[in-house]
């Protein structure tokens, strides 16, 4: 099954009965400023699902909430069927992230680094899923390096390793191509790729990065000043708001400031 | 609590701390000059004349020697939590699956391991420069002072984690010196009696008050008195009573107003 076709078969409604991650019109405030507002999403598992907005958009304010590092004012968040805010432990065994703004110690190599994190999230043989991350990252040779050592790229591969040690059925990659030189970008894509046809986990992606988004996900969602604004396949976005791609969709969201856009497309909830 | 999630915790500090020669330096550096320092002074004052200074140096060196365990243990759980916001690291270890008990066990463990490597090159030093021996007070005296001094450390150094959190980098010079801060009411260097009545009181409700005090009655041929210990020990327990709640609120304040994230990314 394709892309296209599957997620024309989630708008159809054969979604599995509980999604890997579950968001029911959850809000954060911050005093007076509303970071997010009453946003409800969804990520099944096998699907990867792009989040776009411009800066300030409230993308790494829900990330941090769906982490547990922020708490929602109100709404749930759900993952696996459990509540995060009861389950926040049991729920973040089975997920794991990248994001640029988390580095790992940068003077202790790759490889401790990695066995760490492997320690930490309870993976069965630390040592061999160490190894094969370092092949299928293709940075076998850096594991003897210092993290603080390594180039952008680099650190945004052993940020991906570590994010895959314990095999996420849930995993948030915050603008996991950020920095990286073409050709880096691309095996980050197709890794990302790789991984959801041979793991099936439920992926929640931002980036700035339109080519990531179109390359990468099943089902795009636009979120402007805290609220989802459209959601829906590349196809049904770029047909809906009648651009050629998603970067002109993006920059007439962006601009209008979400007035030209208060429906919502495509797979919605 | 996950034992080997511990482990794991405490391997990484003890990987930065191998990998970190200034780590190093600094985890010998301050108490050897501390004890040299204040050491040659005593020694120095002793030989101008004053007659009650022979047992004065023992007080000294004793009380300089413990007051480290108490430092030593409040640093290893700032110093470590200040280490993940120093390397960026804060949020891959507050999203991992690591429950709080776990993170504070993992830096307990660090200060154990700092206050017996300082303790052993300490004590060494004393027994060579002023010939002080530490193991003239019995072993199971001399645990349970350390038991309490590094009790009353870690009940600091939680107090010291959820200022970071709570007011961010602007409170890193407070963790580095809130054991000064109590170190005048815990009459580490004079008797209780020495202080006014007010702060009398205060050093009362302070665990290394009764240490040293049991210290320095032991260094005069005085029966040691268990209660002192005992008192020391409930207080400890309500210290670390006190500052787990504060810091299991703190964080929860941290989540609800976003400030993990900004400790994280400052």
């Amino acid at each position: 099954m394709n892309r296209s076709q599957a997620a024309t078969t989630l708008s159809s409604g054969t979604q599995p009965t509980v999604p890997t991650l579950q968001i029911d019109n959850v809000v954060k405030r911050f005093d007076a400023f509303t970071a997010v507002h009453g946003v409800s999403l969804h990520v099944n598992a096998g699907e990867v699902v792009g989040l776009l907005g411009v800066n300030g958009a409230g993308k790494t304010t829900l990330m941090n909430m769906i982490l547990g590092l922020v708490t929602p004012t109100s709404g749930s968040i759900q993952a696996f069927g459990m509540d995060l805010a009861k389950h926040r432990i049991e729920i973040l065994r089975r997920a794991n992230f990248c994001t640029t703004y988390a580095a790992l110690p940068g003077n202790l190599k790759v490889r401790h680094n990695l066995m760490i994190f492997a320690r930490l999230y309870g993976v069965a043989n630390p040592k061999q899923k160490v190894e094969e991350l370092l092949e299928l990252l293709e940075i076998t040779k850096l594991s003897e390096k210092k993290t603080g050592q390594l180039s952008a790229g680099e650190s945004t591969r052993v940020n991906l390793a570590k994010a895959l040690l314990n095999d996420p059925e849930l995993l948030l990659l915050d603008e996991p191509t950020a920095s990286l030189d073409p050709d880096i970008a691309d095996k980050v894509r197709k890794l990302v790729r790789h991984i959801q046809k041979s793991k099936s986990p439920a992926i929640l992606y931002t980036s700035h990065n339109m080519r990531d988004i179109e390359e990468v996900c099943d089902r795009v969602l636009f979120m402007h000043e805290g609220k989802i604004l459209a959601q829906g396949t590349t196809a049904e976005l770029t047909e809906h708001f009648k651009e050629d791609d998603l970067e002109n969709v993006f920059i007439q969201i962006a601009r209008s400031g979400g007035d030209s856009t208060k429906s919502e497309i495509g797979n919605s909830k | 609590m996950n034992p080997s999630i511990i482990l794991a915790l405490l391997t990484r500090y003890l990987l930065l701390y191998a990998k970190n020669p200034v780590r190093l330096f600094e985890l010998f550096f301050w108490p050897i000059v501390q004890l040299l320092m204040w050491g040659f002074v005593t020694v120095s004052l002793q030989r101008q004349g004053s007659g009650s200074f022979p047992t004065y140096i023992a007080f000294l060196i004793g009380a300089i020697i413990l007051w480290d365990a108490l430092f030593r243990s409040q640093q290893a759980v700032a110093v470590s939590f200040l280490e993940d916001v120093w390397t960026r690291n804060l949020l891959n270890i507050f999203a991992a699956p690591v429950r709080m008990t776990e993170y504070l066990a993992a830096t307990f463990g660090v200060g154990i391991l700092r206050v017996v490597i300082t303790g052993l090159v300490l004590a060494v030093i004393a027994v060579f420069a002023y010939s002080f021996n530490l193991l003239q007070f019995p072993a199971p005296l001399l645990l349970a002072w350390y038991a309490n001094l590094m009790l009353f450390g870690w009940a600091l150094g939680i107090l010291s984690i959820a200022l970071i959190v709570r007011w961010g980098h602007g409170a890193e010079s407070l963790a580095w010196a809130m054991p000064f801060m109590i170190q005048p009411f815990a009459a580490v260097f004079y008797p209780v009696s020495t202080l006014p009545p007010w702060m009398q009181a205060v050093a009362v409700a302070m665990p290394p008050a009764h240490v040293f005090e049991g210290m320095r009655g032991v260094l005069a041929g005085k029966p040691l008195d268990g209660s002192e210990l005992l008192l020391a020990f409930g207080l400890n327990a309500v210290y670390l009573a006190i500052s787990g709640v504060i810091f299991g609120r703190t964080l929860a304040y941290a989540r609800d107003r976003g400030l993990l994230v900004k400790v994280a990314a400052s």
